[in-house]
């Protein structure tokens, strides 16, 4: 897939988020978004997936410009699957329910048809055994995968996960993460901000570092986290890495 | 002594500790009325009573009927009033605001006075069980507007987030996303607020509904049966309470989920 923006700025209250943004990267399949806390990576992340609005610029995915009004947005997320780092999952409906709901309101499933649909990929992600549980009575991988099969089941035009491990102790992180890696395998398109850098240079085939509202480097992946040419790039790897 | 307690964690549920639990707390209260009625020197004259049962059974009816109109109305006006509490258009929210206020800072025998002596004879308007009903509603949709308020402010941002991000309308983020958690917080109170409803309705009997209390109040000046007059009362109350609480308790089972 293919990301172009241009000027993009988002201010919130004093804090500029996005500081006119430009970038436009050659054809990838799994782009990483790395950068220090309140850079602005969640930012851009949240307005490709149309959740926020920025204040200036435009942003194109696949050559097609987003329209920021409200009623394009909807149809933009509906097409997008998109992963929280809370899971986000819907408390009142089981973990089947949670996968139903976008497939039969949304998409217009037949309920047979999204049935088998939902049950087909809890089969395969060894979820079947949790289907018909609330999420309060699942541990937070299992929580996070039934949310990433949410965002898979509508067949999107490509995945965007938030921190999705952030909120995870490390055995959960390495079974989210396994599935994103068998996702990624498939050759699913996605897009993923992430503080865990061995993770990012592994799923990605191309990184984006921001700090301060702007892309300070991007490049393929092997480049990028192997040579390392902007020093604020360096100086954060080296932090993060060092433990 | 272990028969009287709450099963602990992981132990299971005893129906006998129950049933004795039950009996114990019921004997008691009986004990309790017993002792204080046998104190009680009065001539009982339920024969008296028996003759105007009729009128009893009228005043139940309507006091049913009046109930079950006011539940209906207040829902609907607190449902209504707590979605133009969140609209942006601001004379709408204010004015939302001044009638929860309004009502929540006066009592109801004044409201109802006002609405039927004033506000309804200005407009020619003289069917006072109609007035009732609507001063029913307005007293009870005020508290209950407020209760849903808080209900729909109280699903967490994160939950609309995820309705927005797989795409629902805001009308199917209500109906999937926004109820069915409102639901599960607001069935207790509500139940609380239906029982009141019944109880309050007797107030209507200073504008001559006829309704339960003021049939019951009539058979007392025809009788000067005093007690005779008002225990049946009760009793018919909570003939009509109860099952509210207990069909409360059972939507709360419905809809209850950890979250």
């Amino acid at each position: 897939m293919r990301l172009e923006c241009a000027g993009l700025g988002k201010r919130y209250g004093a804090q500029q988020a996005l500081d006119g943004l430009t970038l436009s990267l050659p054809e990838f399949r799994s782009l990483a978004i790395i950068g220090p806390s309140g850079g602005g990576k969640t930012t851009l992340l949240r307005s490709i997936a149309g959740l926020e609005r920025p204040d200036t610029g435009t942003l194109g995915i696949n050559g097609e410009t987003i329209n920021f009004s409200e009623s394009s947005l909807l149809e933009h997320r509906r097409r997008i699957g998109t992963v929280f780092q809370a899971y986000n999952l819907f408390p009142h409906l089981t973990a089947r329910e949670n996968v139903l709901l976008p497939l039969v309101r949304v998409h217009g499933q037949p309920l047979a048809e999204a049935c088998s649909i939902v049950d087909g990929l809890f089969e395969r992600f060894h979820l079947s055994a949790h289907a018909g549980q609330r999420p309060a009575e699942l541990s937070g991988g299992q929580q996070q995968r039934v949310a990433i099969v949410r965002a898979i089941a509508i067949r999107p035009r490509f995945l965007i996960f938030d921190e999705p491990t952030s909120a995870l102790d490390p055995e959960m992180t390495a079974e989210v993460l396994d599935l994103i890696a068998e996702l990624r395998c498939e050759g699913r398109e996605l897009i993923l901000v992430t503080h865990n850098m061995g993770f990012a240079r592994q799923v990605s085939d191309y990184a984006l570092f921001i700090a301060r509202g702007q892309v300070l480097e991007h490049g393929p992946s092997t480049e990028f986290f192997g040579h390392p040419r902007h020093p604020d790039l360096s100086s954060f790897l080296a932090r993060v890495l060092r433990y | 002594m272990s028969l009287l307690f709450a099963p602990g964690p992981g132990q299971p549920d005893r129906t006998v500790a129950r049933a004795l639990s039950w009996a114990l707390v019921a004997a008691m209260a009986a004990a309790l009325f017993t002792f204080a009625f046998s104190q009680l020197h009065y001539g009982w004259n339920w024969e008296a009573i028996w003759t105007y049962r009729q009128k009893f059974i009228q005043g139940w009816l309507v006091t049913l009927a009046i109930s079950a109109a006011a539940l209906v109305g207040s829902l609907l006006l607190g449902v209504l009033t707590a979605l133009a509490r969140r609209a942006r258009l601001l004379p709408l929210r204010y004015a939302a605001i001044l009638y929860v206020e309004l009502i929540r800072g006066t009592p109801l025998l004044v409201q109802i006075l006002i609405l039927f002596y004033v506000i309804a004879n200005a407009f020619g308007f003289d069917n006072r069980y109609a007035a009732g009903i609507i001063t029913l509603s307005l007293f009870a949709g005020a508290y209950l507007s407020e209760m849903i308020r808080s209900g729909i402010e109280s699903v967490r941002d994160s939950q609309l987030e995820s309705a927005r991000a797989i795409g629902l309308t805001q009308w199917q983020t209500y109906r999937f996303v926004i109820v069915p958690q409102v639901m599960r917080q607001l069935v207790p109170p509500l139940a609380g607020q239906f029982a009141s409803i019944i109880k309050d309705s007797s107030l209507l009997s200073i504008i001559a509904v006829s309704e339960f209390t003021l049939n019951a109040q009539e058979v007392n000046a025809f009788t000067y049966s005093t007690l005779e007059s008002y225990l049946p009362l009760a009793a018919g109350y909570l003939l009509l309470t109860l099952p509210v609480s207990l069909l409360g308790r059972l939507l709360e089972r419905k809809f209850s989920y950890a979250a």
